[in-house]
């Protein structure tokens, strides 16, 4: 253990003196603490070596901090003791916390007045930017990957049964599985990844129905839940209703129905656009991905869906230099340019942040050639948002997807019905966001 | 008559006691001093606002149906963690203590399964029954029960149990070994002479003989599944489905890590710092008098 230590230690030494002639200068270190696993954390350690090779005055440093929650858990009790990165990725869910972070954080309109280093709102697609804007439209943390909730089909399941068209509501979706499983009755016809993102957030969004008061909390801290609304009754109703048929199968919370699309388990699955790197490396069969379905009784032109994903926060520290703060504008421009968010979003999944890069990617055929790949960016794009549809400021976030989670799990159990499910989500969320507000009133 | 040790200077038994005063002090005093102001703070993520709360965050606690929900859970898990772990252990260090070929390999095998680490043991239970690719899953599935942990809380929390018990039938099985071989052969031999079968000269001449042994474990069990547990759960359940399996230590992390609510999370180890307080002086008051040394 010692002698590798001594061993690392002396490569380090090494390394820093054979690489110090060649700069005239010493590069300023900038700290990236990042929550991205497999293919897509590879493709993040690809983004920061292609911004180091590409000047010569920083370096990023990219560190794998483990799942989105212990990164940015991770980053907090960095900054409360002193030492926290200076950019952190947190994820869509932690917005309304970071924002609240006042001192800890420079908002990105701040870091690029201080430094001199030009970042244009203007040029981040319209969901993107608004979802990481204050109520005076300024930009305060930056975009960096932006999936939505996409529906994922295994094409050949689907011929098997004699499923021609993909479905596109969620009626087709429930004719869909019932093919699926009368064909074969042990396959798994449906399931989700990410039930709350899929089931409450982008359906409340697609649907036009309000998923919190004050503009889904954008409006003030003072927001409540709206969950007992009859929408989320009606859709909760419907997907115990394919539970009970044998047609969904719960496949667990966060991210835990991963792997059953890739490996053929599922026919239809529900995840973000980013599954796509890993889909593309382990599906053995066809497959494609289209937008969102929806209840043809309640909307019959569906708004936009929401983003997620994750951001990029600059974090501040006592012993910050400007170079340090220079460094992290730099880097923030350069993943802006049309070329390297093209080549981030052509190769995760992940949609494009700007607009030059969306039209550059359709200008080159990239849609053509990969059918089903825009289908996040129209799904984002083909309304705009509304105070319900625009995406989510909600403090303790987090806690509240969990007990959504856990309310429908007791339901999926048979313990109580969609309406007690979301009455005990609803009251137990909204004790959250009043903790939350206390807490952070300043 | 009592040997004493009289030191002349008064600052030497001092400074040889320093360093585990110190190591005391600063891993265990301040930190709990610390869980104590927090747990009547409220506080924002970053500590940026802090509020002086007196015992609100104790109230709401108590308050909560949902917490005295997953005390009950803790007490269920916590006993069948340490029945399973030490009776498993017992039998086979009982087994391995009788005169067999290979007994020095069963022994190593046996022991193994403690120098795995509670998160990893927690990856490779998840593998094994993970109800859509796991080995065994399909196995049980098989057998026409409808196994399905992700949305049975039952199967969810005794999946957990036996992952946590695994874990540490190693280590009892360590001790029991030991304290069976400290037991003088003769009077097994003894006993055996006067005609007591094997099962009565366990009741009668080993059980009561290995109480000590007996009694340690079951302090260190009742502190690991209170405690240690929780990297199992985390990797395999994460405390639900629902709250299935989520116990006392559990929730206390998610508050305060993934929820990111200090408050609450501190009023919460300070109740759990409580508990093991009142159980450790429970088991050395009551049930150390019942233990030959």
């Amino acid at each position: 253990m010692l002698r590798r230590t001594l061993l690392t230690g002396a490569c380090l030494v090494a390394a820093s003196l054979s690489a110090a002639p060649a700069s005239a200068q010493q590069r300023t270190e900038i700290q990236f603490w990042y929550g991205l696993g497999g293919q897509l954390g590879e493709r993040v350690q690809e983004q920061v070596r292609r911004f180091n090779e590409s000047q010569d005055r920083f370096t990023v440093v990219a560190t794998f901090k483990g799942s989105y929650v212990e990164t940015m858990t991770g980053a907090i009790a960095g900054w409360r003791a002193g030492n926290p990165p200076h950019i952190a990725q947190v994820f869509e869910v932690g917005t309304a916390t970071m924002m609240a972070a006042g001192p800890a954080i420079k908002p990105v309109h701040q870091l690029s007045s201080e430094t001199g280093v030009a970042i244009d709102p203007a040029q981040y697609l319209a969901g993107v930017r608004g979802y990481y804007s204050d109520t005076q439209g300024r930009l305060v943390a930056m975009p960096h990957n932006s999936s939505s909730a996409v529906m994922w089909l295994n094409l050949d399941m689907l011929e098997r049964a004699g499923v021609t068209e993909p479905p596109k509501t969620w009626a087709e979706v429930r004719e869909a599985a019932r093919k699926i499983r009368a064909q074969n009755p042990q396959a798994c016809a449906m399931t989700t990844a990410w039930p709350t993102w899929v089931m409450f957030e982008q359906m409340s969004s697609i649907h036009n129905v309000a998923f919190a008061t004050k503009a889904n909390g954008f409006e003030g801290m003072d927001a409540t839940l709206n969950l007992t609304d009859p929408f989320f009754v009606k859709h909760v109703n419907f997907l115990l209703d394919m539970q009970k048929e044998g047609l969904f199968r719960y496949a667990g919370r966060d991210n835990a129905a991963d792997p059953l699309f890739p490996n053929g388990e599922c026919a239809i699955s529900f995840n973000s656009s980013a599954g796509r790197a890993r889909i593309v490396a382990d599906a053995k069969f066809k497959w494609a991905s289209v937008p969102l379905p929806y209840h043809h009784d309640v909307t019959e032109s569906p708004r936009n869906g929401v983003i997620g994903g994750a951001s990029l926060w600059t974090l501040t520290a006592r012993n910050r230099t400007p170079a340090e703060y220079q460094g992290v504008a730099e880097f923030f421009r350069f993943i802006s340019r049309p070329e390297q968010d093209q080549w981030w979003h052509q190769v995760t999944g992940y949609v494009p942040i700007t607009v030059a890069a969306y039209e550059k990617s359709k200008a080159e055929g990239f849609y053509t050639q990969n059918p089903g790949a825009d289908a996040a960016i129209i799904q984002l794009n083909r309304a705009s948002p509304t105070p319900a549809s625009q995406g989510f400021r909600l403090g303790g976030f987090v806690e509240i997807r969990n007990i959504i989670q856990e309310e429908l799990e007791k339901a999926f159990q048979g313990q109580q019905n969609a309406q007690q499910a979301l009455e005990n989500a609803n009251r137990r969320g909204n004790a959250v966001l009043r903790n939350f507000e206390r807490a952070n009133r300043s | 008559m009592q040997r004493r040790v009289i030191f002349k200077d008064k600052a030497l038994p001092y400074a040889l006691l320093l360093p585990q005063l110190v190591i005391t002090a600063v891993f265990f005093f301040l930190p709990a001093g610390q869980a104590i102001w927090q747990s009547v703070l409220r506080q924002d993520a970053f500590g940026i606002r802090t509020i002086f709360v007196g015992f609100e965050n104790f109230s709401d606690l108590f308050a909560d149906p949902l917490y005295r929900a997953t005390a009950w859970t803790t007490v269920v898990f916590c006993f069948w963690v340490t029945v399973l772990a030490m009776g498993v252990a017992l039998l086979l260090a009982v087994m391995a203590d009788r005169q067999i070929k290979g007994a020095q390999v069963y022994r190593t095998l046996l022991i193994w399964p403690y120098a795995v680490a509670p998160a990893v043991a927690g990856m490779l239970w998840l593998f094994l029954f993970h109800p859509s690719f796991g080995l065994f899953a399909r196995l049980i599935a098989g057998l026409g029960i409808d196994f399905d942990w992700k949305l049975n809380g039952g199967q969810a929390l005794v999946l957990v149990i036996l992952a946590s018990a695994w874990k540490q039938v190693s280590y009892n099985f360590l001790f029991f070994l030991a304290g069976l071989q400290a037991i003088p052969k003769s009077v097994l031999e003894a006993a055996a002479i006067d005609g007591a079968g094997s099962s009565r000269r366990f009741w009668t001449i080993i059980f009561p003989l290995l109480s000590p042994t007996t009694f340690f474990l079951l302090v260190v069990n009742l502190v690991y599944a209170f405690f240690d547990t929780f990297g199992v759960i985390d990797a395999l359940t994460k405390g639900g489905p629902g709250k299935a399996t989520e116990t006392l230590i559990y929730r206390a992390y998610i508050d305060g890590r993934v929820n990111l609510d200090i408050g609450s999370s501190a009023a919460q180890s300070v109740v759990l710092m409580v508990v093991v307080i009142a159980l450790t002086v429970i088991q050395f008051r009551y049930i150390e008098r019942r233990v030959h040394y």
